[in-house]
C-alpha cells in the first residue's frame, strides 16, 4: 500500500495535469450535490422582460429566450448529468463485471453466448442503437440511462473476461480450490477482485464517453424533455440562437459539457498510468 | 502466397460477417416488438379505434407467434422491404435509399479530412517525440475526444458563417439559389463536376466543408493518437535500424518501411472510428440541416415512427458491417502474413 | 589501394549516453582500426559496448547518444563530421552492417527480393529494369537455392539462417569495402551458425573486403578472426593477433576470459568464474580501469590516472597498469 501512496506521488508530481483534472472532478461532485442550494436564480423561472440577455454582471452566463439565468441552469443541470453517466456506468460495470466474470471462468457455451451477445452491440455504430433502444423501449430519462449502459456493456464484459481467464488457473487460485472453496465462491471473493484496477480505469475512461452519449441523445429531442435544465437540451435550445448571434446560449452548457468530458478523460488517462505504468504512451 | 489463397480469405471475411448481419436483424427485430404496451395500438396512431387496432394487428402480422413474425420479417428483408413510414407514407427503403448519399458524401468527406490531417500530425509527433509538435498532437488528441460534435459544429457556424461571413447559412446541401446538378451518383460536388458547373462544384463544396470538418474533428483524435502509437513501434524496431544502416532515405524509410507497417494497427482502428463517425453523423446532420438519413431518423423519432427508426438502425448496421469488411480485406491484401496460422 | 591503409581507423572515441538516471559514459578513448582483407573481432559482455562502438562508426548511433571526442575514418571520410546526407549515401555502399535474429531484422511485409531492390536502387547500381535479376543475383551469390522463387518470398516464409543469407546478400549488394557484423549468428542453431560464418569469411576473402565480427564467442572469434579486440566496460583492454593473444594473453581480464573459456568453447555471457559484473557506467567517478573492482591483481598504482594502451610487441596493445 506504502508502494502505491509512492506511486500515487510520482504520477501526480510526473503528470500535474492529472491534479488539475483531479481538482475539476471534485468541483464537478460539489456542483452535482450542492448545486441547486446555491444558483442566484430558479433555473425554471422565466422573465418576459429580460429575455436573451448577454451575459452580464447580474446574469454571468446571460439569459434565455425565457429570460431563464443561463447560469444557473448550467450549475442545475451538473447533477442531473452526472446522475445519468453514473447511473449509465454503474448498470454496465455490474452486468458486465457479472457476465465477463462467468464467460471468463466457466469458458464453453457460456463464454461463446457472452461473446455472441457482446459481439451483437458491438456490430452497430454504438449511438445509433442507443438512438434504437430509446425509440423501442420509451422516450424518457432512465431508457437514456439503460440505452448508455447496454452500448458500454461489452467493454466492461470484455475486460471481465479476459482478467478472470487469465487468473483462472493461478496458483493462488488452485490453492483456494484445494482448500475446498466451490466455483462462485472461488470466483467472487479469489479472482474476481483482482480485476478491478483494470475495471476502475475502464470506468474512469468510460464515463466521459457516456456523459457525450447521454448529452447527445437529448440533443437530438430523446429523453430529458423542456423544460428541464440539462446541458444537451440546452445547447440543442440555444442553436437556433447561434445564426442570430446569441453565442451564450449555447455556448455555456456546451463548455460546462466539454469541461465534463475533458476532466474524465483527463482523470482516466492519470489513473491508467497510477494502475497500470507499462501501458503509458 | 498467391492470388488465390488471398480470394480464399477475403471469401472467409465475408462468410464470417454473416452472424453479425443476423444479429443485427435479430435486435433490430427485438427493438419493434420491445415497444412498451401494444405494438399495434402504436402504428394505428392516437384516433384509432378497437376496431381499426385490431386490423393493424393483422395486417402487421401481429397476432402470428413471434418465430412466424420474424420469419415474415426476414422475408420482407430479402426483398428490400422495411416496411412504410407513418410518417412520410414512403416505403421506409425508398426514403433511406434517397437520402443515403447526402449523408455518405459527408462521411466520406468528414473522413478525407480526418485521414489527412491525423495520419500526418501522428507520423510528426511520432518522428519528433517529446517536442513542441508531439505536444500539440497530445493536445488534441486528448480535446478531440472530449468535443461534443453538436458543440463545436455550433460554434464553428457561429465563428465562420455569423462572425467572419465566410461560410454559407447551415441549411442543407446548397444553398437555395442553385439548383442541383444532375444526378448521376447523387453526391453533389461530384454531380457538378460530370456536369462540368465549377461554379457548383465550389457551392456544394461550401456547404460540405463545415459539417465535414465538425465530423472529422471528432474522429481525428483516436486515429492521431494510434498513429503516433504505431509509427513510434515500428520505428523501433529491428527492421528500420537494418533500412537506416543500408542508407535508405529518410523518406523512403518513414512511408515505405516504418508507415505501411504501422498501417495495420491503424487499419484496425478504423472499424471504432467508423463507429464514432456513423453515430456522430446523427447530431452533425441536425446542427446543419442536412437531408441524409439522419435527419431523417431524427424526425421519425419525434413523431414515434418506428418503422422508420428500426429501418434507420438496420441500415446504418449493415453499413456498419460493410465499412468493417471492407477494413478486413484491406489488412488481408497489405499483410502478407494473414492466412498464414490458418 | 594499399594493403596497409585501414579501410576503418578509430581513434579515441568516447560516446556518452543522456538518460533519464544519469549520463552513462558507454565508450571512452576506444580505439581500433580493420585493414582490407582483414577480418577482425570484437569480443566483451553485452554492454561492453562492442555495438554502440559499431553503430557509431555507420553514423546511425541512437539520438540520445552524442561522440564526445575523437574520430571515426572511414576509407578516407571522416564520419563525425560528414553530412547525413553523405552518410547516407555511404551506407549499404562502402560501408554495410547485419544484425542478429534476422528475421525482425527484415522489413516483415516486403519481399525478400524487393527489400535487396530498395539497396541497389539507392545505391544507383540497378535501374527499374535491371533491379530484379540483379537482386537475384545478390541472393545466388550467397547460395540461395531456387533464388527467382526466394526473390518474391516474405522473411516469414524463411528460416532464420535463410533471412540471415539474404542480410549479407542485402550487405554486399553493392560491393562494400567493410562489412560489419553484429552478433551474426545469434539465434540461429548450432550447424546453421557455422554456415553463416563460413559464408562470410569466404565472401570476404573472394572480395578481399575488411570485416568487424562483433560476438561474445570468444571461440567464435578465435576461429574467423586474424585480430582480436577485448573490450571491458566501454574500454578496448586488449588487442592483438589471435594466435599471439591465445598465447600470450597480458590483460587480466582477458587471460579470465581464456580460463572461462576452454578450447575457445562456450560464451562470455555464462562466464561465473570471473567476479562481479560490469561497474555502473553513470557513476561520476569511475576508476581509470574499469575493471579493477574485479580484478585479482588490483593494487594502488592501479587508480592513477592517466591510464594509456601500451604496445607490448608489434600489435600487441594492452591498458593495464600491472599486466601479466
Amino acid at each position: 500500500m506504502n508502494e502505491f501512496f509512492k506511486h500515487l506521488r510520482y504520477v501526480l508530481t510526473e503528470n500535474p495535469v492529472t491534479l488539475v483534472a483531479g481538482t475539476l472532478f471534485m468541483m464537478f461532485v460539489i456542483l452535482a450535490v450542492f448545486g441547486p442550494l446555491i444558483v442566484p436564480y430558479d433555473p425554471l423561472a422565466s422573465n418576459a422582460s429580460r429575455t436573451l440577455q448577454p451575459p452580464s454582471w447580474d446574469h454571468w452566463f446571460g439569459t434565455d429566450q425565457l429570460g431563464r439565468d443561463v447560469f444557473s441552469r448550467v450549475l442545475v443541470a451538473t447533477r442531473l448529468d452526472l446522475a445519468i453517466a453514473v447511473s449509465a456506468v454503474a448498470i454496465s460495470f455490474v452486468l458486465g463485471s457479472v457476465l465477463g466474470s462467468l464467460a471468463g471462468f466457466f469458458g464453453g457455451w457460456t463464454d461463446k453466448l457472452v461473446g455472441r451477445l457482446t459481439d451483437t452491440i458491438m456490430a452497430f455504430p454504438l449511438f445509433v442503437l442507443a438512438m434504437g433502444i430509446v425509440a423501442a423501449m420509451g422516450n424518457t430519462v432512465e431508457n437514456i440511462v439503460y440505452a448508455t449502459a447496454i452500448i458500454n456493456l461489452p467493454f466492461y464484459a470484455r475486460v471481465a473476461r479476459t482478467e478472470v481467464n487469465v487468473r483462472r488457473n493461478a496458483d493462488f487460485v488452485l490453492a483456494a480450490r484445494l482448500a475446498g472453496n466451490s466455483s462462485i465462491r472461488l470466483l467472487a471473493t479469489h479472482i474476481y477482485p483482482n480485476t478491478l484496477p483494470p475495471m476502475m480505469v475502464q470506468v474512469s475512461l468510460n464515463m466521459g464517453w457516456a456523459i457525450l452519449n447521454a448529452a447527445g441523445l437529448s440533443f437530438i429531442g430523446l429523453g430529458v424533455r423542456p423544460p428541464t435544465a440539462e446541458w444537451g437540451i440546452m445547447v440543442a435550445e440555444g442553436a437556433g440562437y447561434i445564426v442570430s448571434g446569441e453565442w451564450w446560449l449555447a455556448l455555456f452548457p456546451g463548455a460546462a459539457l466539454m469541461l465534463a468530458v475533458f476532466c474524465f478523460n483527463l482523470l482516466g488517462d492519470g489513473l491508467r498510468d497510477l494502475i497500470d505504468p507499462r501501458r503509458r504512451t | 502466397m498467391n492470388g488465390s489463397t488471398k480470394i480464399r480469405i477475403i471469401a472467409g471475411r465475408l462468410m464470417q460477417a454473416l452472424p453479425s448481419v443476423f444479429g443485427i436483424i435479430v435486435v433490430t427485430f427485438l427493438l419493434t416488438r420491445a415497444l412498451p404496451g401494444d405494438p399495434a395500438v402504436y402504428f394505428a396512431g392516437p384516433a384509432a379505434d378497437e376496431k381499426s387496432i385490431q386490423q393493424v394487428r393483422e395486417s402487421l402480422g401481429l397476432d402470428k407467434s413471434l418465430p412466424e413474425q420474424f420469419l415474415i420479417y426476414l422475408g420482407d428483408l430479402v426483398q428490400g422491404d422495411l416496411g412504410v413510414s407513418v410518417s412520410t407514407g414512403f416505403p421506409v427503403a425508398e426514403e433511406l435509399w434517397r437520402r443515403l448519399p447526402a449523408s455518405l458524401e459527408l462521411t466520406l468527406l468528414a473522413l478525407i479530412f480526418s485521414i489527412s490531417v491525423a495520419i500526418p500530425l501522428g507520423i510528426a509527433a511520432a518522428t519528433r517525440p517529446n517536442t513542441w509538435v508531439d505536444q500539440v498532437c497530445r493536445l488534441i488528441v486528448t480535446a478531440g475526444v472530449s468535443l461534443p460534435v453538436f458543440f463545436t459544429g455550433l460554434f464553428m457556424v457561429y465563428i465562420f458563417y455569423y462572425i467572419l461571413g465566410v461560410a454559407p447559412s447551415p441549411l442543407g446541401r446548397l444553398d437555395i439559389i442553385y439548383l442541383s446538378p444532375p444526378p448521376v451518383t447523387n453526391f453533389y460536388t461530384i454531380d457538378a463536376l460530370i456536369a462540368g458547373d465549377f461554379e457548383l462544384f465550389f457551392a456544394a463544396l461550401a456547404q460540405l466543408a463545415l459539417p465535414a470538418i465538425t465530423l472529422g474533428t471528432f474522429t481525428l483524435a483516436p486515429l492521431a493518437r494510434m498513429t503516433r502509437g504505431a509509427m513510434l513501434q515500428v520505428l523501433s524496431s529491428d527492421f528500420i535500424r537494418t533500412a537506416r544502416a543500408s542508407g535508405l532515405r529518410r523518406s523512403t524509410v518513414l512511408y515505405t518501411y516504418a508507415f505501411r507497417n504501422a498501417l495495420l494497427p491503424i487499419l484496425t482502428t478504423l472499424g471504432m472510428v467508423f463507429s464514432f463517425m456513423l453515430g456522430s453523423n446523427v447530431l452533425v446532420e441536425k446542427v446543419f440541416a442536412w437531408p441524409g438519413i439522419g435527419s431523417f431518423a431524427i424526425e421519425a423519432l419525434i413523431v414515434s415512427d418506428y418503422v422508420a427508426v428500426q429501418g434507420f438502425v438496420l441500415a446504418m448496421a449493415i453499413l456498419y458491417v460493410l465499412l468493417n469488411l471492407t477494413i478486413d480485406i484491406l489488412y488481408t491484401l497489405i499483410d502478407p502474413r494473414v492466412g498464414l496460422d490458418s | 589501394m594499399n594493403e596497409r591503409v585501414p579501410v576503418l581507423s578509430v581513434k579515441d572515441l568516447s560516446v556518452e549516453f543522456r538518460t533519464r538516471s544519469g549520463v552513462v559514459k558507454a565508450l571512452e578513448n576506444v580505439s581500433f582500426h580493420v585493414n582490407r582483407g582483414e577480418m577482425i573481432g570484437i569480443v566483451g559482455e553485452s554492454g561492453s559496448g562492442k555495438s554502440v562502438s559499431a553503430l557509431t562508426a555507420m553514423g546511425i548511433l541512437d539520438e540520445a547518444g552524442r561522440v564526445t571526442q575523437g574520430s571515426i575514418n572511414l576509407g578516407g571520410l571522416d564520419v563525425l563530421n560528414a553530412s547525413e546526407r553523405y552518410l547516407q549515401e555511404m551506407r549499404g555502399r562502402d560501408v554495410s552492417m547485419i544484425f542478429q535474429s534476422p528475421r525482425t531484422a527484415l522489413n516483415p511485409i516486403r519481399t525478400v527480393g524487393k527489400q535487396i531492390g530498395d539497396v541497389l536502387r539507392r545505391h544507383g547500381s540497378a535501374t527499374r529494369q535491371t533491379v530484379r535479376a540483379q537482386a537475384i543475383k545478390s541472393l545466388m551469390s550467397v547460395r540461395i537455392p531456387d533464388p527467382e522463387r526466394r526473390h518474391d518470398a516474405y522473411p516469414f516464409e524463411l528460416s532464420g539462417g535463410m533471412c540471415q543469407r539474404i542480410m549479407i546478400a542485402m550487405a554486399l549488394s553493392c560491393q562494400p569495402e567493410l562489412l560489419i557484423a553484429d552478433e551474426p549468428t545469434t539465434g540461429l542453431d548450432v550447424t546453421t551458425q557455422a554456415a553463416i560464418m563460413d559464408l562470410i569469411k569466404e565472401l570476404a576473402k573472394e572480395r578481399n573486403m575488411a570485416t568487424v565480427l562483433i560476438t561474445h564467442d570468444l571461440g567464435m572469434a578465435a576461429d574467423y578472426c586474424d585480430r582480436i579486440v577485448v573490450m571491458h566496460a566501454g574500454h578496448v583492454i586488449e588487442q592483438a593477433p589471435t594466435e599471439e593473444l591465445f598465447l600470450k594473453p597480458r590483460h587480466p581480464y582477458t587471460a579470465k576470459l581464456m580460463k572461462a573459456t576452454p578450447h575457445g568453447e562456450g560464451s562470455l555471457d555464462d562466464i561465473e568464474s570471473i567476479a562481479g559484473g560490469l561497474p555502473d557506467l553513470r557513476s561520476e567517478h569511475l576508476p581509470p580501469c574499469r575493471f579493477s573492482a574485479r580484478c585479482e591483481r588490483h593494487e594502488d598504482m592501479c587508480d592513477m590516472p592517466a591510464l594509456i594502451a601500451d604496445e607490448v610487441s608489434p600489435g600487441h596493445m594492452v591498458t593495464c597498469r600491472r599486466p601479466l
